[in-house]
């Protein structure tokens, strides 16, 4: 074997440097500085995402190993990249005016977002397991502490203990799988796991097998397919609505950028041989997700569990895996984005210290006292349902033509009827909100321009993404090009 | 094809959105200036409508006023709108009928006026979008938009007891039906990309697919449900008294006059031409349903204690009566089939009009509370005994024209399903004055209504506008049957071409299968 050792390209992970600097440099401000400086912290954490995001759009285009193939630079990852940047840039803009209020206003929660989003991008540009498994982990344990923040809280440390728990259970199935498939296949690079792939029989090799079956287990944890999404409506009810939003979104999308580099990629010429675990679990997550949402009294784990169903969508298009499907993933996860750190916006607004407003019931008569922030709830349900003009309706319409497309019309069926199912539970918020008169005094929203703006850049998504998608599917396509 | 420079349509299709964006900037306390530009709106968009009519074509079937701009390029999605003969009186009517439901909820709606007035715009649009549409996908679009607007109508104007129930409901029915329809949009899509290479949502591109018999069977199927739950019919339909009885009187009208015809619109733009085969064999499958509509529809009428559900039965039975014409698949039937969707939207919509007058009134609208209004309210009572008789179809209303050339075409092509149907008409009758008799005549009992007050002059002037084409398409329907008249006939010679190539493809493919068979029993 010839071992080349290539000159290290620093640029190849600038926006990952970048964030990480950020993150330390603002640690030290936070040790030193006085309370008014504080306050910058989370200003300053926004213009250190706005330099990654500059630095990503410079690297657009290129296709590059680094560090000895550890790390690769292509478009695939740096659209993953702008998700995680999005995801955190709303989170931080909707959690400033949050934390005063609920008396938690300590820097160290934007840096370990930014090192949540610095985790989450080295996830989706591995080109080596192993990285896979230091950017999950890094993200992990910033995401952790995160579930824990509010630490006077019993259901924030409830919360943060079940997630740590489960987590690292779930980290040691896929670090095992990574062993396993190392032991079968002699390497933990993605190029060189694909070549092997490409000339083996998947059934006389059970080394591997069980590798991959464990691959799908750790990845499955993390992204909340069913059966192994027991932690996420506990963990999702009790964390603080900001990080829920946060880790409803991007380590959802940090998984799934993993998952398919591993699967769709390295392991693709085996497709036809684990295809149909991956259709069972489809079938599963969306109509687990899906039902069990319709019974939920409590928003945040309606949107727990509608998130879990969206996993499901997610994971049809995988089953589909053609150029399509791929691309339909990319644009589904951005689209996801938006709608869904838009609904937990709201839901943040919509709270109060001590009167928090998380029963659906609580949403009763809402349009009347806040018309728009009604409507804008309005338009993340109808997207989260999938119906148009909005983002989530062409995200479902590219997914199901993905899985109609490469014959899965059966899925297809399934995916459609559930997502006429979550249409029942969507709609419940809008029917609180527009139909009920109020059960209870309003009191004032406190809106925070911030948070203002983090809504309306929701809004705004949500709604182009549905006009004129156009645009962003180029952009789906040509990130999944490198990893066709 | 003939490219207009103007772009009509989608000035129609979106002007009212503008009538939405100047709604917001008017402070909602000031309901009467809403009311005015709300109409002053909905009159413009009428009148721009009218062009559609004046400058229609009658010596071309070909689509006109129509506009292609790509829009997904990528898939193969077009903004792609046009009209011909069947799709032009239907979006006439959304516009006439928006305009009328304006007047009429003019002291019906008092809370949250802006709120509904906005509503009303973008089930306007929809509802356009849906009549001009010919890319599948576009058409999609509009056909899931319309429902947020409808659903927002029952669900916070509707009647207190159980609007959401019946909203929630209508939502959740139409959803299902849509979805599946979806999925067939997509299998048709990369079907006809894998037989001609050209992957485009273009309907009128999708026409030329001779899609192989199993698979049309399915996909009619699918389409089918979407439409026949909107349609509704039966047993599809249970959505419908809900809805109608729990929305606003408005959102009646409109859920009748123009909704239900979508239904009835999609069966005859997309399931006949896309899937002629599949339509021809299934044609005894529909008609029955039909036919049980149309009896049942009746039946029920019979036994209703409410108006509004009495009325919304009749819809049932009417719209049964439209399906049958359409699916004669022959001249009469469909021309007859088309303009009873007019008449229905006429007739049924000023049937909900008037109810709706008179519950303003009462607070009630359970028969047993009336009897004997004709003395008290005696213009009134005149204008609902046209109404009802346009119902029923007494010549000379338009109520007749449609059901008689619906018989007709269906005589022509099956006697049986005509004989049966009509029976439908004498139990219309039936229900239709006996609910007359027991509301107007008879004894002015009850003390409530000894005070009744009659008409306004609005009342009479929206009233007016609906009556006015009652008599116009019972006296004089050739206006509107020469404007059908050339699309309806070369539709037919299109459906019937690929008809007859699909049965020599079927017949071939059973050839070949047939001579495999012997081949394989002749080497036993």
């Amino acid at each position: 074997m010839n071992v080349v050792i290539p000159a290290i390209n620093w640029s190849s992970i600038g926006p990952e440097l970048i964030l990480s600097l950020t993150a330390m440099g603002l640690l030290i401000l936070n040790v030193l500085a006085n309370q008014g400086a504080k306050r910058a912290i989370p200003y300053l954490s926004l213009a250190g995402i706005a330099v990654a995001f500059v630095f990503c759009l410079r690297l657009w285009g290129g296709s590059e190993y680094a560090f000895h193939g550890m790390v690769v630079v292509d478009n695939y990852s740096l659209f993953f990249k702008i998700i995680f940047l999005l995801t955190a840039a709303l989170t931080v803009l909707m959690s400033i005016r949050y934390l005063q209020e609920e008396g938690f206003e300590q820097g160290e929660y934007y840096i370990l977002v930014l090192f949540a989003a610095v985790g989450m991008m080295f996830m989706a540009s591995a080109a080596d397991l192993i990285i896979v498994f230091l950017g999950l982990e890094t993200f992990s344990l910033s995401i952790y502490v995160l579930a824990g923040f509010f630490r006077t809280q019993p259901r924030s440390n409830e919360s943060s203990l079940k997630y740590f728990l489960l987590g690292a259970f779930s980290a040691g199935f896929l670090l095992y799988g990574i062993a396993l498939v190392y032991g079968a296949t002699g390497t933990t690079e993605l190029k060189g796991i694909y070549e092997f792939a490409r000339k083996i029989n998947l059934l006389t090799d059970p080394l591997l097998l069980i590798g991959m079956g464990l691959l799908i287990v750790g990845f499955g944890f993390k992204v909340a397919l069913v059966p192994f999404h027991m932690w996420t409506p506990d963990v999702y009810e009790g964390a603080p609505t900001s990080v829920t939003a946060f880790m409803s979104v991007g380590p959802k999308a940090a998984g799934f950028a993993a998952f398919l580099r591993v699967f769709l990629y390295s392991l693709s010429s085996l497709q036809t041989d684990y295809v149909w675990v991956l259709w069972v679990l489809a079938v599963l997550t969306m109509t687990l997700g899906n039902v069990v949402a319709i019974a939920q009294r409590n928003i945040k784990r309606m949107l727990a569990y509608s998130s879990i169903a969206h996993a499901g969508y997610i994971l049809v298009a995988m089953v589909a895996a053609s150029e399509l499907g791929t691309a339909s993933v990319l644009y589904y996860l951005l689209a996801y984005a938006f709608m869904n750190l838009g609904a937990f916006g709201v839901v943040i607004l919509y709270g109060r210290k001590g009167e928090e407003n998380l029963n659906i019931s609580d949403y009763s008569g809402m349009a009347s006292k806040h018309p728009l922030l009604a409507a804008a709830m309005a338009i993340f349900m109808f997207s989260l349902a999938g119906i148009p003009p909005t983002a989530g309706f062409v995200g479902k319409f590219y997914i199901f033509s993905a899985a109609v497309k490469a014959g899965y019309i059966g899925l297809a069926i399934i995916g459609v009827l559930n997502s006429a199912l979550s249409v029942y539970f969507y709609l419940r918020v809008t029917v609180m909100m527009y139909m009920r008169n109020p059960e209870k005094e309003f009191a004032g929203l406190i809106l925070s321009p911030a948070m203002a703006i983090a809504l309306i850049i929701a809004v705004f998504g949500t709604l182009q993404m549905g006009i004129t998608p156009s645009h962003y599917l180029n952009l789906a396509r040509q990130s999944i090009l490198a990893l066709m | 094809m003939s490219q207009t420079e103007f772009p009509l349509l989608t000035l129609i299709i979106f002007f009212p959105l503008l009538g939405v964006a100047t709604l917001l900037f008017l402070n909602k306390e000031r309901k009467e200036t809403i009311r005015w530009v709300t109409l002053a709106v909905a009159l413009l968009e009428f009148i721009f409508s009218l062009p559609l009519f004046f400058n229609f074509r009658l010596d071309t079937a070909a689509m006109q006023f129509v506009e292609k701009a790509p829009w997904i390029p990528e898939y193969g999605i077009h903004y792609f709108l046009g009209i011909d003969g069947i799709s032009l009186f239907l979006v006439l009517l959304t516009t006439f009928l928006t305009l009328v439901s304006v007047m009429a909820c003019w002291a019906d709606i008092q809370e949250k006026v802006k709120g509904f007035m906005i509503c009303l715009f973008f089930l306007e649009t929809g509802m356009i979008g849906v009549f001009v549409a010919l890319d599948l996908f576009l058409f999609y679009v509009f056909w899931e938009v319309m429902l947020i607007p409808m659903y927002l109508l029952i669900g916070v104007w509707g009647n207190p007891k159980r609007r959401i129930y019946a909203a929630v409901k209508f939502f959740i029915y139409t959803m299902v039906g849509s979805v599946l329809m979806l999925v067939a949009i997509l299998v048709l899509y990369f079907h006809h990309g894998a037989a001609s290479g050209i992957y485009t949502f273009d309907l009128l591109e999708l026409y030329k697919l001779q899609v192989p018999f199993p698979l049309q069977f399915w996909l009619f199927l699918a389409f089918g449900l979407a439409f026949a739950i909107k349609v509704p019919m039966f047993p599809f339909h249970t959505w419908l008294p809900d809805a109608h009885t729990e929305a606003p009187t408005v959102g009646s009208v409109l859920l009748a006059a123009v909704l239900l015809k979508m239904g009835t619109y999609g069966f005859l733009r997309f399931s006949i031409p896309l899937f002629p085969n599949a339509s021809y064999q299934l044609v005894p499958l529909v008609s029955i349903l039909a036919i049980i509509g149309i009896i049942y529809g009746a039946l029920v009428c019979l036994v209703q204690k409410d108006l509004k559900r009495l009325i919304a039965f009749s819809s049932v039975s009417h719209l049964g009566f439209v399906m049958l014409g359409i699916f004669a698949l022959n001249v009469q039937g469909i021309e007859g089939g088309v303009l009873q969707m007019v008449n229905h939207g006429f007739s049924t919509g000023a049937l909900f009009l008037l109810v709706g007058m008179i519950y303003e009134r009462r607070h009630t609208r359970m028969i047993e509370d009336f009897g004997g209004l004709w003395k008290q309210m005696p213009i009134f009572a005149a204008f609902f005994m046209v109404v009802t008789l346009s119902s029923i179809g007494l010549p000379g209303l338009n109520g007749f024209v449609g059901e008689f050339l619906i018989l007709v075409g269906t005589f022509k092509a099956t006697g049986v399903y005509a004989v049966v149907a009509a029976t439908g008409i004498i139990l219309a009758a039936a229900y239709m004055l006996w609910m007359y008799q027991r509301v107007m005549f008879g004894e002015l009992t009850k003390p409530e209504n000894k005070v009744l007050k009659d008409l306004s002059a609005r009342e009479i002037l929206v009233l007016c506008c609906a009556t006015v084409f009652i008599f116009w398409i019972g006296i004089y329907p050739q206006t509107f049957l020469s404007r059908m008249e050339t699309s309806v006939k070369s539709y037919l010679v299109q459906v019937n071409a690929k008809y007859q190539a699909g049965l020599k493809l079927q017949g071939e493919e059973g050839g070949r299968l047939a001579q495999a068979a012997s081949a394989e029993v002749g080497k036993k």
